[in-house]
């Protein structure tokens, strides 16, 4: 089990830590960024908000504590996420053409913990829509992130998407993070 | 319309397919009827309903059917319908419905086998034609259930050929399933994934056996995969293996595939030879073969490695990949809507490494977020559009087409090619099964 899916497990998912008004909006801007990089698809920029072990997680089911050794929807390390935006930017990509279109919002902000070294772990709320090929397809749910605290600002050590129908079934194949 | 045995029969050509077959919804109905509710389906794996009292929703046809095990230990499969006023009887897609199955709209109580075993207010029914042993007020059983080593399936006919005669040879895609587990049993992952596919059950079925279509539909996906592979060597790292799954669509190209050969066997089941580095020379696949030859001895171990089967197509409804531990099943909705399972399998024995490495194509082509079934689906959903429409009548299935080699009761595709004989032979058995008994 990695670091980050260890303090997950044991982080308190209905803690509300006391933390000052600069951490909490810094925390926010962090996830409205993230969100605005997702939905204007600058991948580089989307890469360098995880640490180097950093990943992205989608459990199957609820009760999954971690991403390693399990069915998920998604578990992509900076490896996979590469992969992926070389897939969905190849010109024969058919299925990703044209290109979607995407629009986060996240809100619900609240941060469970700040350990003495500013690390974070954030729990919130969000909603996405996508507009593909004349149709719009919403999806929803719960982020929780830890974030590290660096010289260059937060960087996702794991985020996990908690879908509200994660059991599917699914009528449409997932290509971009939500 | 009311379809005659001689129209669907002139549905099916030698080389080619009416687009009717794919779009009709009278021969929909005619298929769910003729076929999928009169030869043996797959309903799921036994470890699916381990514990006394659990039950696992499935549909067969056009019924909504479940498998349940009783306190005795023994599988039934039911209709999941209350035998007073039509209810469904369990609603969530699994669980454990405890010591009975209660109806929740009047509190009927039945066993897991079905058996009423209690109403309330019984003295209501004195004198009237309801007895609690009555035939009428049982849970209907599917007409016969038979489990092949621990997979079972339902057929709703009461007559017909047993199990093992419909899945003939292509059995041994479940025998490996279970013998390459050096514990020699195998068990189902946690939940499947459940993907809706917007085309008709037979476009699935095609494709599984199509061999021009990897290297042209997962191009992108196989070049992606090579592009990180390079970069991950250049750093000194080596690849997961499983990252090879996916190259290999870019490295073999396009007209590649040809060197895996395809059977087609009665019943209309299809076997594909492997492809993949089924047994590479690193650590943990020689780890594997180790536990096997503790477990079977050297001789039989060798025999059950050394077979070659990728893939092995169950006619009508499924499709097994024992290599890569996981079993996809198809329940048709529509003529333009399917519904699939795909599940997960561990080899009781083997080294974890060895489930890990089917895990990860289990997930790179089969997650709701793959990179390889999303052009698949795509494609599927797009001939169905095409065949929908009044743009051309036929279906080609011309490759190869006059040059199938016949091996007793075996079909072959010619060595080296990419043959779309399966797809002419899946077609030709649909076209017996549909014609089978007189027709209107």
């Amino acid at each position: 089990m990695g670091e980050a899916a260890e303090k997950l497990a044991a982080s308190d998912p209905h803690a509300v830590a006391n933390v000052s008004i600069e951490t909490q909006l810094a925390v926010e801007r962090f996830l409205a960024r993230q969100a605005e990089i997702l939905d204007e698809k600058r991948w580089d920029d989307w890469l360098a908000l995880f640490t180097e072990d950093g990943h992205y997680w989608m459990p199957a089911h609820e009760d999954q504590i971690d991403g390693e050794g399990v069915p998920n929807i998604f578990w992509e390390n900076l490896d996979m996420m590469q992969m992926r935006i070389n897939r969905n930017n190849h010109p024969q990509a058919h299925s990703q053409a044209p290109e979607n279109r995407l629009c986060h919002v996240v809100s619900n902000v609240i941060i469970e913990s700040e350990d003495a070294t500013g690390d974070i772990i954030v729990r919130s709320r969000f909603h996405c829509a996508e507009y593909l090929r004349y149709d719009v397809r919403n999806f929803t749910g719960k982020y929780r992130h830890c974030l590290k605290k660096t010289d260059d600002g937060y960087k996702i050590q794991l985020q996990r998407a908690d879908l509200v129908n994660r059991e599917g079934p699914f009528e449409y194949v997932l290509q971009w993070w939500v | 319309m009311a379809w005659t045995n001689k129209e669907i029969s002139a549905l099916v050509e030698p080389d080619r397919a009416h687009r009717k077959a794919y779009t009709d919804e009278d021969l929909f109905e005619l298929e769910m009827e003729r076929i999928f509710e009169r030869a043996w389906i797959y309903v799921g794996h036994e470890s699916q309903v381990k514990n006394p009292g659990d039950y696992y929703l499935a549909r067969i046809g056009r019924q909504p059917m479940m498998m349940t095990r009783d306190h005795y230990g023994e599988v039934h499969v039911l209709y999941n319908r209350c035998p007073h006023r039509g209810a469904q009887l369990c609603s969530a897609r699994s669980g454990n419905a405890g010591k009975r199955i209660r109806c929740s709209y009047h509190a009927w109580m039945f066993g897991l086998d079905g058996k009423l075993e209690s109403i309330p207010a019984i003295d209501g029914y004195d004198g009237t034609n309801l007895t609690i042993d009555g035939e009428d007020f049982q849970v209907p059983k599917a007409a016969r259930a038979a489990s092949y080593r621990g997979f079972w399936f339902a057929s709703l006919a009461e007559d017909g050929i047993s199990l093992e005669e419909q899945l003939g040879e292509a059995k041994t895609g479940f025998d490996q399933l279970i013998d390459r587990a050096p514990g020699r049993e195998t068990e189902v992952v946690g939940e499947c994934f459940h993907m809706v596919q917007h085309s008709n059950w037979k476009i699935f079925l095609e494709n599984q056996l199509d061999a021009s279509h990897p290297g042209a539909t997962h191009e992108s996906t196989g070049i992606a995969a090579q592009m990180v592979e390079r970069d991950m060597r250049a750093d000194g790292r080596s690849p997961p293996l499983s990252y090879g799954f996916l190259s290999d669509f870019a490295r073999l190209g396009i007209d590649g595939w040809g060197k895996f050969g395809t059977v087609g066997h009665p019943h209309g089941h299809c076997t594909l030879e492997g492809y993949m580095g089924l047994r590479p020379d690193d650590p943990e696949t020689n780890a594997y073969v180790k536990a096997m030859y503790e477990s079977y001895g050297e001789e039989r171990a060798e025999e059950i490695l050394g077979v070659n089967l990728h893939h092995s197509l169950i006619y009508p409804c499924m499709s097994i990949q024992p290599p890569l531990q996981q079993l996809r099943t198809i329940r048709p909705i529509s003529p333009t809507r399917t519904m699939s399972e795909i599940w997960h399998f561990r080899l009781k024995g083997a080294p974890e490494a060895i489930y890990q490495r089917a895990l990860g194509y289990y997930y790179l082509v089969n997650s709701p977020s793959t990179m390889v079934n999303a052009d698949d689906l795509f494609n599927w959903w797009k001939v169905q559009h095409g065949l929908d429409s009044q743009g051309g009548d036929w279906v080609s299935f011309h490759r190869n087409a006059g040059f199938d080699i016949i091996d007793g009761n075996l079909r072959k595709s010619p060595e080296g090619s990419m043959s779309e004989m399966p797809l002419r032979h899946m077609m030709h058995v649909w076209r017996d099964y549909m014609t089978a008994e007189e027709g209107a």
